[in-house]
């Protein structure tokens, strides 16, 4: 089957050198796989004049060069990206970048690297193992990478672990960790200000700039959550990752 | 070949054209904040216009030339001098070794852009020089320029005496030497000082309430000293929506003006994260990227509409002049 059997996307402008491909309203694995989908086809096959593409939960974002497009303005750029991203969905198989890669992130619960979990516990009535069982037990996919670089936005979490976000966020999260905020659950590949409820801490390098291929997730991967210890992830930590 | 900075200034960075082909990471663009001027400062120096030249905020840095350099200095007009002596914008400079580049503080606008032929020699990050300060890579370090930094340059890609006397330049005592022509202003970007921006309706514009919408179009809005690259921070009347809407995050760009909850605008610039969940009420048009990027803290900006054709048309208008500044380098080149 192809995207254009049904008439199943919108599009529209992001102001004058973007265009957006919407699929639906709602955060579902149907939406993400057409998502999915198109940005493996873009990838294959980018257009020329096409800058780059951002997945998000139902859209693919394309960033274009009107000057390029419109071949130094001798075409509405707008109307002229319209007829290739019609044309481009007609080819888009949706079987495509369907195949789930699985990636398993270490962490250690609790403790210094998981000051929030009791609290996450607490607000839950369950005891910090249980929580840290209902964490590490789920698959977990990566709808889309935003707010940080390599940053995760992850759909699976139990809502039997959901925590309010801090009311006052810290200034400082530490690199690799791990946190709750409402039914979501995430990993912080870089230091930043964040309001997350911080349940653990992983050795894992999620985000190299000096790689190919910077990030270590891509949307569209599952993830898996395994406990480690303390020993484990100090000795972990000495590794050099190369994803 | 190096410069040296012997004083910062508020924030001194290396920038490019901008980071792309790594937002579906995460990663930001980055890159000058008014691209415009970086790129015609590049041109100016004969350097690729994509090269990576210095962002000066404000209150500008000092720095040192050690050996002979052509630069050029466009963007904000922050009174750049050269051993104390006044120095020309939008042309190329011949900078002489030792001598001294300082501002004395704006006149008009926020940032300058200095670029030097032959250009910066610092390692590209994922196919960019620009600085991504808060994940601490791209430019010198992945840091705001220092006191003390001592920054590598490539030799010229012309030889600049060449360069100089088929440009009509004479000896001097000078510190620095001055082409006698300039760009025609028509071609490079005006900065008004509280100006009328243009914009295109927003994703979201049709679930704002009435009165927003047409406070938009009425009403003037003030740039907070909030403001820094990652966005202007606006404040004014407060915009809302005509009911609660939970909208589901998706890329956004520079100059999309959004609306969190609490009411005050947010216009996206060049540090903006990749991705966002607010309502987005209109988007500035690329054409007025450079006049928005230079409004200053406490000034005052309106908003007035046109349509995205009328904006892709201004787009290519902008283009055509690059071009033209291109076609009238060659010229004087050859």
């Amino acid at each position: 089957m192809t995207l254009n059997d049904v008439p199943l996307f919108k599009m529209f402008p992001l102001g004058d050198a973007a265009i957006v491909l919407q699929f639906g309203e709602e955060i579902s694995l149907s939406i993400h796989n057409k998502v999915k989908a198109v940005a493996a086809h873009l990838d294959k096959y980018p257009f020329w004049g096409m800058i780059e593409y951002v997945p998000a939960f139902t859209t693919v974002t394309i960033y274009y060069n009107p000057w390029v497009i419109s071949e130094k303005g001798n075409y509405n750029p707008y109307e002229k990206v319209v007829d290739i991203v019609l044309d481009l969905m007609t080819h888009v198989e949706e079987e495509e970048g369907l195949a789930p890669r699985v990636v398993d992130i270490p962490v250690c619960y609790g403790g210094e690297f998981g000051p929030d979990l009791e609290f996450v516990a607490t607000q839950n009535q369950l005891t910090p193992e249980e929580v840290i069982s209902i964490h590490a037990g789920a698959e977990y996919l990566v709808y889309m990478i935003g707010f940080a670089p390599g940053f995760p936005y992850l759909g699976g979490m139990s809502h039997k672990i959901s925590a309010p976000r801090k009311e006052t966020p810290r200034t400082v999260i530490p690199k690799g960790s791990v946190g709750i905020a409402g039914v979501q659950t995430g990993v912080y590949p870089i230091e930043t200000p964040g309001g997350w409820q911080l349940i653990g801490r992983t050795p894992l390098r999620l985000f190299n700039p000096f790689l190919d291929s910077p990030s270590l997730l891509k949307a569209g991967d599952t993830v898996r959550f395994v406990p480690i210890s303390k020993e484990e992830f100090n000795e972990r930590k000495e590794q050099v990752y190369e994803h | 070949m190096s410069i040296k900075i012997e004083k910062a200034g508020l924030l001194t960075t290396i920038q490019d054209t901008g980071r792309y082909g790594y937002q579906k990471d995460g990663i930001i663009v980055s890159g000058a904040m008014d691209a415009t001027a970086l790129r015609i400062a590049n041109l100016l120096v004969d350097n690729n216009e994509n090269e990576a030249a210095i962002e000066v905020t404000l209150v500008g840095p000092k720095i040192r030339f050690h050996e002979n350099h052509l630069i050029a200095i466009t963007g904000a007009d922050l009174a750049p001098e050269i051993d104390g002596e006044q120095v020309q914008m939008w042309r190329p400079v011949y900078v002489k070794a030792g001598s001294l580049l300082q501002f004395k503080g704006p006149v008009n606008g926020s940032r300058a852009y200095i670029a030097i032929s032959g250009s910066i020699a610092i390692p590209k990050v994922m196919n960019s020089y620009s600085t991504y300060l808060r994940a601490e890579f791209g430019g010198l370090n992945g840091k705001a320029l220092q006191a003390g930094d001592v920054i590598p340059c490539k030799d010229p890609a012309t030889d600049i005496l060449a360069l100089l006397k088929k440009r009509g330049l004479t000896n001097s005592d000078k510190a620095f030497i001055e082409v006698k022509w300039k760009l025609a202003p028509q071609l490079y970007p005006a900065y008004e000082e509280n100006p009328t921006i243009r914009v295109v309706k927003g994703t979201e514009y049709e679930l704002f309430s009435e009165s927003s919408k047409s406070y938009l179009w009425k009403e003037k809005f003030q740039i907070t000293s909030q403001s820094d690259r990652m966005a202007h921070r606006l404040q004014g009347v407060n915009l809302s929506l005509q009911e609660d809407t939970e909208l589901i995050s998706s890329a956004v760009t520079f100059g999309t003006i959004q609306v969190p909850a609490q009411g005050s605008p947010i216009i996206l610039l060049a540090d903006r994260q990749t991705t966002g969940g607010y309502p987005r009420i209109a988007q500035v048009i690329t054409a007025d990227f450079s006049q928005l990027a230079q409004i200053q803290p406490g000034k005052i900006v309106r908003f007035t509409e046109v349509t995205l054709q009328q904006a892709q048309q201004l787009y290519v208008k902008q283009e055509q002049n690059i071009e033209q500044i291109k076609r009238a380098l060659d010229i004087k080149r050859s």
